[in-house]
């Protein structure tokens, strides 16, 4: 057990690293730095200064090490386009990202999960076949689009919801929350319905598969030859099965909740990090862009870590044959 | 229209017909099959890959997957008819009256669950015992069946136990409400051959103590020869020959059992050469008229290729062969 | 006898393997499937119009000589205030909707195929190389595949983008963007090609026919690409087809948010980000026009997909 966390850790790590490197490549080779910070007519020979100032001269190795002691302590440096500091915008966007992400999943899980699974119990039903057919309309519309339908009828036509911004916050600590107020609620459905779409149906789709392909198997067809009710088998035995490779990819799926916000901040003017993130590639801020590509990173490590450790939990093969640990990547 | 056996019959199949439509037609799999089983006794179904002997096990549980599905016949066990009945009162015979045990014990088992959790759960949908005397009936299922430590090993997971050991696993599952009869098809053939005997002495010595019947279904002689008291050989859906084991084995009548027969090494006596059939079994859409046997069939004549032969008595065994039709005996052989 | 043999008629073989395709598992299914041959009608049909944009197009949006501001914001032909000139409406700028629709289908498509056919060759050919030399080169190539794999392919998407957008300098920009977008969409879906066919290639590099060929001192290679190819192709199709559909809500997206195709050659999601300010004004037509073909395309391409993986599924036969 210990092993098997230590090894994963270590592959956390590692990966972070590689997404450093390629963070710090970043800030190395695309365009110059010291362009990007400095006006036109700065001279060559202070251009010369600060390059040494800046420590722009040491060996590579040791520029990047530098990066990454500064990455740990949440250092990114100075933004090109807004000239402050990017911990701070980062720290004042995050909480609005992090709140209509979270409500996005949850959405998402609570009502994907039950209908995947009824769709795969009851394959002929009338409603089993619309679900799928909302579902496959689901996984074609993007997100952008199912924003604009959304704001188009409960804005525009209905006039019921807000279509921009995030309501009125409240403030604790370093944190802004809009769950405390009502604004911010009414401001929280539309986005949080729009990015949780997508991962629903895809939700349903992937359980309701996982579903009819365990009923398919010889120990399902084993408990109806033991006489088991529908019941035991279908939610005892079944759904058990069906979850847990379902846990490993709706585990990878929330993550990328995280990156997909950027469309559905775009389209509401939510105030997040991926809307930050749009207007740093549109004005190639480096700084910004490496500072989101690690943090996003790092949310996708731990929740990685946090999948492999709950699969581990739920499947006693894995806790035996430490061999089959590492290997269940989708 | 079987053998006349002294103890009334367990198990009544009455031309029992299973097809699957499909594109390219209606296949049969099981056509105009019957025979009975008796208490306690033991018969062995036997036969090629596709002769139809898993659908027909199937077939009396009613899991046949669709689109198939029974076209045809009876089924009738303790002399109540069972193929037409609901779902749920046919669940409620699979299991407690009717126990089955399948090829492969690796598949057979959830790997989630403990197999003590599988034991009570199925202990718990048959009986009415309490959730304790449940869990201490599973534990001297287990070592009845030779698990050895059944106290500890009733929590362990299906991939901590050995092929041989799952089977027992299942064997237990399979009996652990105590039914009349069960079904056991192929229970050995995913087996290491050193196991398989073992196996084979497990499901014996149970059924022998508790008087359960068995349908033994394999393409395996030899485990016929050590288990049954009589023998079924299937044919392309068809039955061919019904007898006592001694009879079939010793003294086969239908020319398909003689090549069967003729065709398992033994290590006593001297053959030559292994008998061989020429050919192979007709696939399930291109079964010839008359016989099915009459293209491989050494002594096939005319009526053979337009008539299909019904079950005919022949001393203690039954056959499907016109050889043996009472006007059209040419006493040849016995 | 032999003779007989060896030269049946050219139209006649035709025919005979026409007819066999026909009425082979695939088509089978396909027929049957009305879902399906709607699906691909509709494919055919929107590929058609983007096809052959320039005659079918009542207008050329393009050509700023035809394209006047009076004509500015006209609502649809059936609604007050609209005619048959413009029959789905015109745009702030007084362009045809329906003409930019199929100029917009045109640059839609040509960037989602091209993304796709990008990152299935480098997808095959990395699998090929990662699945046969095994060892270094494997690990290194998975490694990479692992890691992208948990980013979703907008982030790559956009990420490469920005990078390109850094490096390329200015005056390219606009002339490169589309190659660009080609580059990054492709770049952020190879994995899953690469994956399926390394597989197949471990398996097939073990199997003995290799070992013989080596034996015999035919270059195991050049053998494995003729049996594991043939074996890849169902699944590598499979997942082309489903990745078609996300490649072009992929640069839709992108365009959407401004950093895809350039706004003089606009895509779809181009003319979507385009008719969004004009909502709450109450010029629907102008987002919602292009927005419906786009979910027509995909969905069509998606139905496509999954009768696809459906029929080349042995298990569900």
């Amino acid at each position: 057990m210990i092993a098997f966390v230590l090894r994963r850790l270590l592959q956390s790590i590692s990966v972070m690293l590689v997404v450093g490197l390629i963070a710090f490549s970043l800030f190395r080779f695309v365009g110059d730095p010291i362009n990007n910070m400095v006006g036109q007519d700065t001279g060559d020979k202070d251009r010369a200064e600060l390059r040494q100032e800046l420590g722009l001269n040491d060996a590579f190795v040791v520029q990047f090490a530098r990066f990454v002691g500064n990455a740990t302590k949440g250092e990114f440096g100075v933004s090109f386009r807004q000239g402050r500091k990017v911990s701070t915008l980062i720290a004042e966007r995050l909480p609005a990202t992090l709140e209509l992400s979270l409500t996005a999943a949850t959405l998402a899980l609570l009502v994907g999960v039950p209908l995947g699974v009824y769709t795969g119990l009851r394959r002929e039903s009338p409603l089993s076949k619309l679900i799928l057919a909302l579902s496959l309309v689901g996984v074609s519309l993007p997100t952008f689009l199912i924003g604009i339908l959304l704001i188009l009828l409960f804005s525009v036509v209905l006039g019921w919801l807000p279509a921009f911004g995030r309501g009125d916050v409240v403030q604790l600590g370093w944190w802004s929350t809009g769950f405390l107020t009502r604004s911010g609620l009414r401001a929280l459905v539309l986005p949080a319905v729009t990015l949780g779409l997508f991962q629903m149906t895809l939700i349903i789709r992937l359980v309701r598969a996982e579903m009819l392909e365990v009923l398919r198997t010889d120990y399902i067809k084993f408990a109806r030859a033991r006489g088991l009710a529908n019941r035991a088998i279908n939610f005892g035995h079944a759904l058990k099965n069906t979850l847990v490779p379902v846990i490993t990819i709706t585990g990878l799926q929330l993550g990328s909740i995280i990156a997909f916000a950027i469309i559905t901040e775009q389209v509401f003017q939510w105030p997040g990090m991926g809307l930050l993130f749009i207007q740093a590639v549109a004005f190639v801020d480096i700084p910004v862009m490496a500072a989101y590509l690690m943090l996003v990173a790092f949310v996708f490590v731990v929740i990685n870590l946090i999948v492999d450790l709950l699969y581990y939990a739920v499947d006693p093969r894995l806790r035996i044959d430490r061999a089959l640990a590492g290997g269940h990547g989708g | 229209m079987t053998v006349p056996s002294n103890r009334p019959p367990l198990l009544q199949l009455e031309h029992l017909r299973v097809e699957f439509p499909s594109r390219h037609g209606t296949l049969t799999a099981v056509d105009d099959v019957s025979f009975e089983i008796a208490e306690g006794e033991v018969l062995g179904v036997v036969g090629e890959s596709g002769a139809g002997k898993s659908i027909t096990g199937a077939a009396i549980i009613g899991l046949i997957e669709p689109p198939g599905r029974i076209a045809g016949g009876r089924v009738l066990f303790e002399g109540e008819r069972i193929d037409d009945l609901p779902y749920e009162k046919l669940r409620r015979i699979r299991g407690k009256r009717i126990g089955t045990i399948f090829q492969d014990p690796l598949t057979s088992l959830n790997p989630l669950y403990s197999i003590g959790r599988q034991l009570i759960e199925t202990i718990l949908t048959h009986t009415s015992l309490s959730p304790r005397e449940a869990r201490q009936r599973a534990i001297d299922l287990l070592s009845e069946v030779g698990i050895p430590s059944p106290a500890q090993r009733i929590d362990h997971y299906p991939h901590q136990f050995s092929g041989g050991m799952r089977q027992r696993v299942v064997i237990a599952l399979a009996l652990c409400a105590n039914p009349r009869l069960v079904i056991a098809d192929e229970p050995t053939t995913a087996l290491d051959v050193s196991i398989q005997a073992q196996i084979i002495a497990v499901l014996k010595k149970l059924c022998r103590e508790h008087g359960t019947a068995v349908m033994l279904i394999t393409h395996d002689m030899g485990v016929i020869a050590e288990t049954a008291d009589r023998v079924a050989v299937m044919y392309a859906g068809r039955v061919v020959e019904v007898g006592p084991l001694r009879e079939v084995v010793k003294h086969p009548r239908h020319p398909y059992t003689v090549g069967l027969m003729g065709s398992i090494p033994t290590l006593r006596g001297s053959r030559a050469r292994l008998a061989q059939i020429d050919g192979s079994m007709p696939r399930l859409n291109r079964i010839p008229p008359g016989c099915a046997f009459h293209p491989r069939c050494p002594r096939a004549f005319e009526r053979c290729e337009h008539e299909r032969p019904e079950l005919i008595n022949d001393g203690p065994s039954w056959t499907s062969c016109w050889l043996y039709a009472p006007l059209a005996r040419t006493g040849s052989d016995g | 006898m032999a003779e007989e043999r060896l030269a049946p008629l050219p139209a006649g073989a035709f025919r005979a393997a026409l007819f066999r395709a026909w009425d082979s598992d695939i088509c089978y299914s396909f027929r049957r499937s009305p879902v399906t041959v709607a699906a691909a009608a509709a494919t055919l049909l929107i590929f058609a119009g983007a096809g052959f944009a320039p005659w079918v197009a009542p207008h050329d949006p393009f050509d700023l000589a035809t394209v006047s501001l009076l004509d500015a914001r006209n609502p649809p032909a059936w609604l007050p205030g609209g005619s048959w000139e413009f029959p789905l409406g015109t745009d702030n700028l007084g362009r045809d909707i329906l003409s930019t629709i199929l100029y917009g289908s045109r640059v839609s498509l040509v960037v989602g195929f091209a993304s796709i056919i990008f990152a299935m060759v480098l997808g095959v050919s990395l699998g090929l190389v990662s699945g046969y030399l095994g060892g270094f080169v494997d690990a290194l190539i998975m490694r990479v595949a692992e890691v992208q794999l948990s980013f979703p392919a907008i982030l790559v998407a956009l990420l490469v983008d920005g990078i390109m957008r850094g490096i390329v300098p200015r005056e390219y920009q606009d002339q490169l963007a589309e190659d660009v977008l080609i580059l990054s969409i492709g770049l952020s879906f190879w994995v899953q090609y690469a994956r399926t066919v390394r597989g197949s290639t471990m398996v097939e590099k073990s199997k003995e026919y290799v070992q013989a060929a080596r034996v015999i001192g035919r270059h195991p290679a050049a053998i494995m690409l003729r049996h594991v190819l043939p074996n890849v192709m169902g699944p590598v199709l499979v997942i082309a087809t489903i990745n078609l559909a996300l490649a072009i809500i992929t640069e839709a997206t992108l365009s959407f948010l401004g950093v895809g195709v350039p706004p003089t050659e606009p895509s779809l999601g181009t003319l979507i980000r385009i008719g969004n300010d004009f909502l709450f004004s109450g010029e629907w037509w102008i987002t919602i026009f292009p927005g419906a073909v786009l979910v027509l395309l995909v969905l069509a391409v998606n139905l496509l997909g999954d009768w696809l993986r459906d029929a080349l599924n042995p298990k569900l036969r």
